[in-house]
Parts: structure tokens; C-alpha cells; sequence
């Protein structure tokens, strides 16, 4: 039990160390910078009916990553919290998962775009774009839930129960949903994707940049969410987080 | 725990009996709801016949799985909590409110026959999926009304909270029911079946898992 505490409070601490530090936040914008100016302006493959769409590649996609991305810390840590109690750890829960909302949210409007230009109208029953409505609504219902209560530790272990529950369903439904209805989503039925532009240099070149950049730019904004509110519960609850402090380093 | 697990679901059927405006008012919801489709609709073909079906089932599973956590009052859990495990408080609800549910949607599958017609191939397959259904329903909207118990809140959250996690589980049904419906060869079937297998014990584990965090204070 010690050895667990210990090991756990060694990765945190190395997390709370990073937070503070520049070098990814440079690293963040040097991807982003390249990844947006060479999205505009480096050559990519002519493809009928995609055209220049295809250039939506470099800002939809990361999108969706950086969301997958902020949603698997936000439930790491949902478990973390179910495990020791802590309110540091709903903090984190809450606030890697409210910017993996905003990040769903994006993506939707990037595709929603493509899919106007491309598919002849934003809204086709598509399935990714049903799995992804559907994935929003439970989010969504997530905010509802935990901004129904006022005491802090019942929302925070409902919320953690709530969060475990929907993402653990999430991903098997999401896989399910695909094989139901047909789809014209790249990477289905035929339709291209990735992997056929894996072999194109120009385009693998800004991709995976904007990857990094767009994923360690969710983590800058949790990580800020995360810090401000941090101090808030630092100050409200002073006596119990001097508790919480001297019991993890006994 | 067999032991209680047994008690447990008793005396939630003793409650159910003794008190029996309740049984009987989701019965009425369930025929007025039936009612309210089949005086729009009259006798729809196959396809929203199965449609239909499946969002009565919805709404019903709402309304009648609702009571298994709301209905018992917040200080009684503090007495369940020192009499039994929450795993088997958390199964024997998940029992109780199954078996409603099954009842329920045998009700609603006889007043659609009677109301709405009987546009079935195999009557026998698709009342197995229509069981099978409420028992997925019921064992994922009993833990959101945990939940929903849990955060002091009524049965919307529990809506809110559901629909989005049920939507697929009933597109999985209704695909698996319209074989019941016409006789057309549809592959992967057996593939859906398990899936929807494997999503109830999924649901039920997480449950099992999750459940206990719940139930401490």
C-alpha cells in the first residue's frame, strides 16, 4: 500500500513538475505554427471531389485525437480519484475531460465544414457523425449532472462513477454503430483515407506536427483550467489540503 | 448472499404488491401510451410497427425502472448499507427491475398486437428479443437511477443520462427484430446477438464495479 502511494505520487509529481515547464508549450507552438502556415500553403495530392478540401485533414483529425487523448486522462483519473479521495484528482477529471468537450465540439464544426463542401450538405446520418453526436450528448449530460450538485465530494465520486460508466460503454458503442449503417466517412466503404496518403510526403509532413501540436495544445489549456482551479480549492479549503499534503508525505 | 439477494428481491415484489396504485399506474402508462400511438398512427407497416415498438419500450423502461432507486427514500439506504453488500443490493434491484420490465413489455407487446396488428413472421423470436430488451433496458437505466438517486435528482437526469447510452443498444435491437419480422436473410446476425450479449454483461459488470463507490457516503 505505501510502495502504491508512493509510485502514484512519483508520476504526479513528475505531471505537476511538467506543468510548470516551458519547453512543450514551445514545442506546442512551433507544431502548430508549421502545421497551420504549411496546411495552407504546401503542396497536397489532386483528388477528385476533395480538391483542397483535403487540407481539412491537418485541423479535423487532431481534433478528434486531442479529444480521444483528453478523454482517456480525464477517466485515468476519475479511477485515480475513486482510489485515494483526493479532490486534486476530480479537479484534473473534470477539467482534462470539460476541454476534451470543447475540443468534440470543434472537430464537429471542422467536419460539419468538410462535410458541406464535400458530401453536398453538414448533416448526412452519417455514422461517425451520429457516434460522435452521440458521444457529445453524453458529455454533455456529464456537465448536467455534475453541475446539478453543490457538495463537493458527493459530485466529485458521482461524477467519477458517472465518467467511468460512460466511457467504458462509449467505445464499444462507437465501434458497434460503424457496422450498422453505411458510410461515406474517409476510411469507410472503400473511400479513402489515411493510409493511402501515408506514402505522400508533403502531406505526412504536416500531419503528424499537427498531431503534436493540436494534443499538446489541449493539455496546455487543461493544464491551465486545471492550475487556476487548483489555487480556487487550495484557498476554500486550506486546513483540509494541508491535511491532504502532510498525509502524502508520511 | 443468495440468501438476501432473495429477501432483497421479495420484498421488493412484497412492496410492489402492497402498494399496488404504483404497479398499476405504470400499466396505465403503458396502455395510454399505446393507445396515444395507435390513435396517430392506426396500423402502421413492419418497419414502424418495430420502430414504434421499441420506443414505447424506451419510455416504459424510463418510467418503470425509474422507481427501483428514486422511490426508496435517501435515509433507508443508510440502513440497507449496514444489513448487506452493495453488490448484492445492486444485483437484487437489477432483478427486480428486470422482471417488472419483462412484464411490462409483454403488456405493451399484447396491446400493440391488439391495437397496432401483428405484422409478424416469428411471433416466438421476436417476443425472446423483446425479454432480452428489457433486460438490457432495465440493467442500464437501474444504475443511472442510482445515480440519478444518489445526486438527490428526479427521473429526467436518469433520461438525460440514458438515452444517449441507450440509442445504440436499441438500434441493435430493432436490426435483430426484423428478422422476426420478414423472413430476409440478414448476415451477422449472430454476430449482433453477441454483441448485445456482451454489451449486458458489460453493463452489469461495470455495475458490479462501479456500484459500491456509489453507495458510500
Amino acid at each position: 500500500m505505501a510502495g502504491d502511494s508512493s509510485r502514484s505520487n512519483g508520476l504526479q509529481g513528475f505531471i505537476d513538475t511538467q506543468m510548470r515547464l516551458w519547453w512543450w508549450k514551445a514545442l506546442c507552438v512551433a507544431c502548430l505554427a508549421f502545421a497551420t502556415i504549411g496546411g495552407m500553403l504546401l503542396p497536397v495530392p489532386r483528388l477528385n471531389i476533395l480538391n483542397e478540401t483535403i487540407r481539412n485533414l491537418y485541423y479535423h483529425v487532431p481534433m478528434w485525437i486531442t479529444m480521444m487523448m483528453l478523454y482517456m486522462a480525464g477517466f485515468a483519473y476519475s479511477i485515480k480519484y475513486l482510489r485515494t479521495g483526493k479532490l486534486k484528482d476530480d479537479i484534473f477529471a473534470y477539467q482534462l475531460t470539460a476541454t476534451g468537450i470543447a475540443f468534440s465540439v470543434f472537430g464537429m464544426i471542422t467536419g460539419m465544414e468538410w462535410a458541406k463542401y464535400t458530401w453536398g450538405e453538414a448533416w448526412s446520418n452519417d455514422p461517425k457523425q451520429l457516434g460522435t453526436a452521440l458521444s457529445m450528448l453524453i458529455y454533455f449530460a456529464y456537465l448536467v449532472l455534475r453541475n446539478g450538485m453543490k457538495d463537493e465530494e458527493k459530485r466529485a465520486k458521482i461524477s467519477a462513477v458517472y465518467n467511468i460508466f460512460a466511457f467504458a460503454l462509449l467505445i464499444p458503442l462507437i465501434w458497434i454503430l460503424p457496422r450498422m449503417v453505411d458510410s461515406l466517412h474517409p476510411g469507410n466503404g472503400g473511400n479513402p483515407a489515411f493510409k493511402s496518403y501515408d506514402r505522400d510526403f508533403s502531406m505526412t509532413i504536416v500531419l503528424y506536427p499537427a498531431f503534436i501540436g493540436w494534443i499538446l495544445m489541449g493539455f496546455w489549456i487543461a493544464s491551465i483550467c486545471i492550475r487556476t482551479n487548483m489555487v480556487r480549492y487550495k484557498q476554500e479549503n486550506r486546513y483540509q489540503y494541508d491535511i491532504e499534503k502532510n498525509n502524502a508525505h508520511a | 448472499m443468495a440468501n438476501n439477494l432473495l429477501i432483497l428481491v421479495r420484498k421488493d415484489m412484497l412492496m410492489e404488491w402492497r402498494q399496488k396504485h404504483t404497479l398499476y399506474g405504470v400499466g396505465l402508462y403503458v396502455a395510454s401510451t399505446v393507445f396515444a400511438i395507435y390513435m396517430m398512427s392506426g396500423q402502421p407497416e413492419a418497419k414502424q410497427w418495430n420502430a414504434l415498438f421499441w420506443l414505447t419500450q424506451l419510455f416504459v423502461a424510463v418510467n418503470a425502472v425509474a422507481k427501483s432507486f428514486l422511490q426508496e427514500h435517501p435515509n433507508r439506504f443508510r440502513y440497507y448499507f449496514t444489513l448487506v453488500k452493495p453488490t448484492t443490493f445492486l444485483i437484487a434491484k437489477m432483478i427486480y427491475s428486470s422482471s417488472l420490465m419483462l412484464v411490462m413489455s409483454l403488456i405493451s407487446l399484447l396491446l400493440y398486437s391488439i391495437l397496432l396488428g401483428w405484422p409478424l413472421e416469428q411471433g416466438g423470436l421476436f417476443v425472446l428479443i423483446s425479454l432480452v430488451g428489457s433486460v438490457s433496458l432495465s440493467a442500464v437505466f437501474t444504475f443511472l437511477s442510482a445515480i440519478a438517486a444518489r445526486a438527490q435528482q428526479n427521473s429526467a437526469l436518469m433520461a438525460i443520462l440514458g438515452f444517449p447510452l441507450v440509442t445504440p443498444v436499441l438500434m441493435i435491437l430493432s436490426n435483430l427484430s426484423l428478422k422476426a419480422i420478414s423472413p430476409v436473410y440478414q448476415p451477422g446476425w449472430w454476430v449482433l446477438a453477441i454483441v448485445l450479449v456482451a454489451l449486458d454483461l458489460l453493463v452489469i459488470i461495470l455495475g458490479i464495479v462501479l456500484f459500491p463507490f456509489l453507495w458510500q457516503e
